[in-house]
């Protein structure tokens, strides 16, 4: 039951299937087990950023294809419900009325721009995206009419989701159920190509697999996803803006997570996106009773700074790079 | 110059008369094109060690915009240092703060960069995938360690006295800063093509970006080549970097990733190692910019990507395709 439930995707290690149990009670009883808002604030980031970091890794560790624009397709998703909720009567309809449009946008801009740029090397898409990316942040914050510009938009929700516990466990279902359906995906036939095709394009075009197309659509179905993540985040914090979804900075954490975690492996975004969003939130509290021990040596302080808990993750992001490419999971199943 | 293909030159041309009649205004589309022409001329100082150094050796370094932004600061506390040269009514004075200044910063991205190619990139060579990724890692370490040593801050970097203001002729203002920059600009672009195709280094880069295997079978050791491209594309991006913080006159530790999208379009547009392609790119990218932004800004970096579309639309392999 469980191996179906999970596409028979192998776990392969006990200590993984340990932390990953852990994780999954962690966040099913998070309202009950972690009171106060912050705690469910942490906990919903965590739901969300699981969702985008493997729809993330479907890109990166699966196809082999490094996109900028993923924070893109997030931010479509959070204006599209932010955009249809300020202006419509609010309700179910709404909602369905902006994720809908957000998935149809998603789909074409993520379409066009595989077919434009998956042609040519992974470089170029690369750097193609991350010319959309960057174009679509100016423009999301140069039309304020319709975006509310640097501020943002901050919205009511439908009645039900007025309660935040019903708010979470919605999340939560939601990021679950789609986790469960993307575990389908990278079991799938489909995703066997794409593997081929990140082993060796030039094989499986001789095998007569037309590498663009599986390309693009795993970069469409990476975007959908994507689409949906920001659509839940932004149910949540009833707000949207290019600070919570369209940042760089975001991509950059998105990267983090997944290399972190473990490219080409789902579970590795359930590890990647726990630990940092944890570390994100808490971390800063243990550097600032650090760099207070450390008062008066030279340059320490400054290092650090609460600020600059990213410079460690950047560091630890390179070293993993080099040294573990399979990230934590793969550590974990090499060990057994 | 035997064959050159002159098409390229002509839609620079064909943009410039095409921006007039749209602008109507004499006066505004001289200062616009001058404007247009010294940022053009900066981001090909910025994107030019970038061209070559994906052409000899297939690297492309994401953290390229790091060295752009370690100029700018460095020379915030060159011009610091020699402020009161800086703030003197005199040009030698300013010269003697200034010059240093570009110099140190220089000096400070072509060290960065021999430093990140031998940590960062020289282990993932041929590898793609991993070079995004680890030169993105670096871009995080070496943003973060700036912030360290030069704190969060927006920092200001007033330009030296002399290079205020701005000359009026007739009824066209022409900024004196741009104007020193087109020099600068042009001064590199010069000695840049004169190494380049009078001198026996300049031969080698240029064989080794047309074919790579055949210079190391003539017996050149291409590796060699390629970190004395790589340091010196970092220091022209350092020097970049501090002559646009001078345009800009503020700096965040963000003003190198900013300006690398408009590098990678150059870059895209250009053909992939080829200067005089980037030059032309890099043109059309800062006239583009500066005339969309001045008709409508709404518009203006998306006026960029469509230019990208346009040319790829015209020429798929770049302006000056290099032969591969």
């Amino acid at each position: 039951m469980i191996t179906r439930l999970l596409s028979g995707d192998r776990i392969g290690s006990r200590a993984l299937a340990v932390i990953l149990a852990g994780i999954l009670f962690a966040l099913a009883f998070a309202p009950y087990l972690f009171p106060g808002t912050r705690a469910l604030d942490v906990a919903v980031k965590v739901c969300v950023f699981v969702l985008l970091v493997a729809s993330y890794d479907l890109l990166l560790g699966y196809t082999g294809i490094v996109s900028f624009a993923h924070t893109m397709f997030f931010g479509i998703g959070g204006y599209g419900v932010a955009i249809a909720l300020s202006r419509m009567d609010v309700g179910w309809a709404a909602v369905a009325a902006g994720t809908l449009a957000a998935l149809a946008l998603s789909l074409s801009l993520s379409f066009v721009i595989g077919l434009f740029s998956l042609r040519v090397k992974a470089i170029f898409f690369a750097m193609i995206t991350l010319a959309v990316a960057s174009f679509f942040q100016i423009l999301a914050s140069q039309l304020s009419g319709l975006t509310g510009g640097e501020d943002g938009l901050t919205f009511r929700v439908p009645e039900l989701l007025r309660t935040r516990v019903t708010a979470y466990y919605l999340v939560f279902a939601v990021a679950l159920a789609l986790f469960l359906v993307l575990l389908r995906v990278v079991n799938s036939p489909f995703v066997r190509v794409l593997l081929s095709i990140r082993e060796n394009e030039f094989r499986s075009e001789a095998l007569g697999y037309r590498t663009v197309i599986y390309r693009t659509i795993a970069n469409c179905l990476g975007a959908l996803v994507a689409t949906v993540a920001g659509v839940l985040y932004a149910l949540w914090l009833r707000y949207n803006g290019p600070n919570t979804t369209l940042d760089f900075a975001i991509m950059i954490d998105l990267l983090l997570m997944v290399v972190i975690g473990g490219m080409g492996t789902m579970y590795g975004a359930v590890i990647g996106a726990a630990i940092f969003v944890v570390a994100q939130n808490y971390l800063q509290a243990g550097m600032k009773a650090l760099a207070g021990t450390l008062k008066g040596v030279p340059l320490l302080p400054e290092l650090f700074h609460p600020d600059r808990w990213l410079l460690w993750f950047g560091i630890l992001f390179v070293l993993s790079v080099y040294y573990f490419p399979r990230g934590i999971v793969g550590q974990l199943r090499a060990k057994t | 110059m035997k064959n050159v293909d002159w098409k390229p030159p002509l839609l620079v041309l064909a943009v410039l008369l095409g921006a007039l009649l749209l602008i109507g205004s004499p006066s505004t589309w001289v200062t616009l094109t001058v404007a247009g022409i010294a940022m053009g001329l900066l981001i090909f100082l910025m994107a030019s060690g970038l061209t070559l150094v994906f052409g000899l050796m297939d690297v492309m370094n994401f953290a390229h915009g790091v060295f752009i932004a370690v100029g700018a600061y460095v020379t915030v506390s060159t011009m610091k240092f020699f402020a009161a040269a800086a703030g003197a009514d005199s040009l030698w004075a300013n010269l003697g703060a200034l010059v240093p200044a570009l110099l140190a910063a220089a000096l400070a991205g072509g060290l960065l960069g021999l430093f990140f190619e031998r940590v960062i990139i020289r282990p993932v060579y041929g590898q793609h995938l991993k070079q995004i990724l680890i030169t993105t890692g670096g871009l995080i370490v070496a943003e973060q360690l700036i912030h360290v040593i030069w704190g969060p801050d927006i920092l200001q970097l007033p330009r030296p006295a002399a290079l205020k203001g701005s000359f009026v002729i007739g009824d066209v203002a022409l900024e004196k800063y741009r104007l020193s920059a087109v020099v600068i600009g042009l001064a590199v672009f010069a000695a840049m093509l004169l190494v380049l195709n009078r001198s026996k280094i300049g031969l080698l880069i240029r064989a080794g970006v047309e074919n790579k295997e055949m210079v190391e079978a003539m017996g050149y050791r291409i590796r060699r080549l390629f970190v004395a491209v790589f340091a010196a594309g970092s220091a022209l991006a350092g020097l970049g970097g501090a002559l646009w913080g001078l345009y800009e006159q503020s700096i965040t530790v963000h003003i190198g990733a900013q300006m690398l999208v408009l590098i990678f379009i150059v870059i895209i547009i250009d053909g992939l190692g080829s200067v005089l392609g980037c030059f032309t790119g890099a043109l059309l990218v800062g006239l583009v910019a500066n005339y969309v932004g001045f008709l409508s800004p709404v518009i203006a970096l998306g006026s960029n990507l469509l230019l990208m579309v346009f040319v790829l639309l015209w020429r798929p392999q770049g302006l000056y395709a290099v032969g591969k």
